[in-house]
């Protein structure tokens, strides 16, 4: 069964018709062509796939497109503003937070998301005072905050430094 | 023939030239590539462990609308050679090992295909099958596989002897004043890179097979397949600029390109896009195979090795052999007169097991290290003093120097970073809260080779720039900028003029991104390129450009002192590790090493190369475990959630020196 759809994606309006068996992640990849965001595992446990959706960080592949129907969904490609990286993309660069580049779009995502999430004072499992008035998104938070994204090269000594010069 | 280089951008911390497109996903990667009319092809898997294949029933699957094909043994196009287990796909109706590939579906989507790839129906006459490695197994046999990787003439897939012997070791293990008998299992282990094996492949009756696929080796994917295929290799061009990791997985074609390229002839003209799920690259790729290790060390009163002995027994396969070198480290690492070491295989009703990052060193020198620590306890001393009084004057089996060996420097200044002297040996000794709290160290060694087979051609354009083309692999490994770098340097130019071309066929050859092995042999071929070229572009043409530019290409030239030296990196990694008291639940929260890899062309990525490997390492000694199930053989934990890698917050001190 098809649906006729609609997205804003990285600011771009686009109409599709997707099969209702599609995950949202296949229907950017497939149907639009925006490969920005990976495939790694297609049951939401590598990360690879990370978007912001609605302004929140969500694994696309385990939504189904057409229940997003009108979503406004921004990917890293999106976060470049002009030609001007985003300071995560630039702080990935400086500090090699990669080596394969494979969950790379995806970890810029869920950073995104996460300072996001920090700044309005969201706790984690490490946040020790609940009644704190804000996060402070020390390196222990940072590598509990971005555990749903998997780094097989294991670039994770450099992701945090990078993620911490942002935050800061 | 020499060529030498004089560092200017070699040396350089150069962010990866590839970054900008990395970080916003517009690197294009196997899967990606836009094409016009495509089909998609999902795999069938066997579902039993061994037997053969009596009925099939596709009716169904056919019937759903925009479904183009089903491929089963049945219809598959004839191979013209099929004896390579690892490449072959659908050509008779044997079954081997749970997961192998009977079938193809190749439908107008991924949902479609998917859906109707359900509907086959298999009926399989089975057989008893054995998935479990047993070290005293009946069936243990001595590897006799031609290498696959590697010069030397021995059983093992690196080239070195199965079997090595050295003096008169039982004698010496009798008469030793001290004497340690252990054994050491590891389980097997996956290569889950991010990326999973996928890609587009396109026929073309004229033309033949166009191949994108993420493959860490290009030319290496063509002759495998024009061999199975009976087709001229230049009827065959493989594509892979970009590798979303690969780990060992991504070296040797497996027979899932084997049925893509099937697919593809079924609907020429169109491109077939296939992506294994993460599920189905835990029986289709390859792994790291178990392994059991028998340790027996003697030394004397003053804790000097007099006998070394490693016992290996590895899993392998029934349709083909595979043999890693786990003992090499052995070999290499410490000194005693009487030395033994022995690979056997237990060939078993399961995939073929490849390489995987570190094949045979990594769980060799798991074994090896944990006997030497504790040949040190039972010896009383220092395991750092213990190892350095043991320390080799020249390669112990061979005899042959080292071309350089810095493990004592490696040990004494990680020592001093780590403050292993603050150090109480005395084991339960420290609690913080419920972890109780140790330290522990290792040494490591990996062999610098070269594989034979790689090219490179430069061509200086009448623009002044410099085109360079070899057909490399960057796996995350930073090929893309270190060769870069090399080729400025070798040109005596600037990197801003060089255009550097890699990951095709349609390059001159270059060997695999494995063994770490690539950077010298693709850097020295670009070097030798760099030289032909600009000899020519000298004394011939005074320096001027002629209008149509100027084009070498150069083989990789010998490195006779590789016959007059062993070559390796050597290093030592101290860690901190904490036990919870209650649950024996196992952390790493620092972990310091110091290595000795040679010329760093890159500092920025080597640096990164190396706290990927020590991450690895924790992943591998704290959390990866493939569970086979031995009723039906295949991996029950096989996903991300069963398979836990090391995340983000099980990382957390980590250095590199």
């Amino acid at each position: 069964m098809d649906a006729e759809i609609t997205l804003r994606v990285d600011g771009t309006e686009r109409q599709l018709t997707v099969d209702t068996r599609m995950s949202l992640l296949d229907a950017l990849r497939e149907s639009l062509g925006v490969t920005s965001p990976k495939k790694g595992c297609d049951h939401g446990q590598c990360g690879a796939c990370t978007v912001l959706l609605d302004g929140r960080r969500a694994v696309s592949c385990l939504a189904l497109a057409v229940a997003h129907d009108g979503a406004e969904v921004v990917t890293a490609e999106g976060l470049v503003d002009g030609e001007q990286l985003h300071p995560l993309q630039s702080a990935f660069i400086e500090h090699d937070g990669f080596q394969c580049g494979y969950c790379t779009p995806g970890q810029i995502c869920s950073a995104a998301g996460m300072l996001e999430e920090a700044e309005a004072g969201w706790p984690s499992w490490v946040t020790e005072d609940l009644d704190a008035n804000g996060v402070i998104l020390d390196d222990e938070e940072i590598r509990e905050r971005m555990s749903g994204n998997l780094c097989r090269c294991a670039a994770y000594a450099n992701i945090v430094p990078a993620i911490a010069e942002v935050a800061r | 023939m020499s060529v030498s280089v004089t560092p200017h951008a070699i040396g350089e911390s150069l962010d990866r030239l590839e970054g900008p497109l990395k970080v916003r996903g517009a690197a294009t990667y196997a899967f990606e590539w836009p094409v016009d009319d495509r089909a998609y092809m999902y795999p069938l898997q066997a579902e039993i462990a061994a037997g053969r294949i009596t009925g099939v029933d596709s009716a169904n699957a056919v019937a759903v609308d925009g479904v183009l094909a089903v491929l089963t043994h049945e219809n598959a196009p004839q191979l013209a050679d099929a004896g390579d287990a690892e490449i072959a796909a659908l050509h008779s109706p044997e079954v081997a090992f749970r997961g192998q590939l009977v079938g193809a579906l190749i439908a107008e989507t991924a949902e479609i295909a998917r859906d109707a790839a359900g509907l086959v129906r298999f009926e399989y006459e089975q057989r008893a099958h054995a998935v479990e490695m047993k070290a005293d197994s009946d069936d243990l046999a001595k590897p006799d596989e031609a290498a696959q990787f590697g010069a030397g003439g021995g059983e093992l897939q690196n080239g070195e002897p199965a079997d090595t012997e050295l003096g008169d070791l039982d004698g010496a293990l009798a008469a030793a004043a001290i004497e340690l008998d252990q054994t050491y299992t590891t389980p097997m282990h996956n290569h889950n890179p991010l990326e999973p094996h996928a890609g587009i492949a396109v026929w073309d009756e004229e033309e033949g097979l166009t191949l994108h696929c993420s493959s860490q080796g290009v030319h290496m994917v063509r002759m495998q397949l024009a061999g199975a295929f009976g087709l001229d290799p230049s009827r065959i061009r493989v594509i892979s600029p970009h590798v979303g990791g690969g780990f060992g997985s991504k070296v040797y074609p497996c027979s899932y390109l084997t049925l893509a390229t099937m697919a593809a002839k079924a609907v020429p003209g169109r491109p077939v896009k296939f992506a294994l799920t993460r599920q189905q690259m835990f029986s289709l790729v390859g792994y790291r195979p178990p392994t059991s290790q028998r340790i027996r060390l003697g030394a004397d009163e003053s804790g000097r090795l007099t006998a070394i002995s490693h016992e290996i027994v590895q899993q392998t396969a029934r349709v083909k052999g595979y043999a890693e070198q786990i003992g090499a480290c052995t070999r290499t690492m410490y000194a005693a007169p009487n030395r033994r070491t022995t690979h056997r295989l237990d060939p078993l009703d399961v995939a073929v097991p490849t390489i995987m990052r570190g094949p045979g060193e990594a769980s060799g020198v798991f074994a090896l290290e944990s006997a030497i620590d504790e040949m040190a306890l039972a010896c009383g001393m220092d395991p750092v003093e213990f190892r350095l009084r043991n320390e080799p004057e020249a390669h112990p089996e061979s005899g042959l120097p080292f071309s350089s060996r810095h493990q004592v420097e490696c040990l004494r200044e990680g020592a001093m970073r780590f403050g292993w002297q603050q150090r109480d040996p005395a084991p339960r000794l420290r609690r913080e809260g419920d972890w109780m709290v140790g330290e522990g160290i290792a040494a490591t060694v990996y062999p610098s080779p070269r594989l034979p087979g790689s090219a490179a051609s430069i061509r200086l354009g009448a623009d002044g720039r410099y085109a360079v083309r070899i057909g490399a692999a960057d796996i995350g490994t930073g090929t893309w900028t270190t060769l870069t770098q090399i080729a400025a340097d070798a040109l005596e130019v600037g990197v801003e003029v060089i255009d550097l071309e890699i990951g095709d066929t349609a390059l001159p050859p270059a060997s695999s991104a494995g063994f770490s092995s690539g950077i010298n042999c693709w850097g020295t071929s670009i070097c030798a390129a760099a030289e032909q070229l600009r000899a020519k572009l000298y004394p011939e043409h005074g320096g001027a450009v002629p209008v149509d530019g100027l084009e070498v290409t150069a083989e990789m030239p010998d490195n006779p002192d590789m016959a007059n030296y062993e070559m390796y990196s050597f290093g030592a990694q101290f860690a901190e590790v904490h036990v919870h008291a209650d649950t024996r639940e196992l952390r790493v929260p620092r972990l310091v090493g110091v290595f000795d890899v040679g010329r760093v062309i890159n500092p920025k990525t080597a640096r990164s190369q190396l706290l990927g490997g020590m991450t690895q390492g924790i992943s591998m000694a704290l959390f990866e475990d493939s569970v086979v199930d031995p009723r039906f053989g295949h991996v029950v934990n096989h996903d991300f959630a069963g398979y836990h890698v090391a995340a983000n917050a099980d990382v957390q001190t980590i250095e590199a020196h």
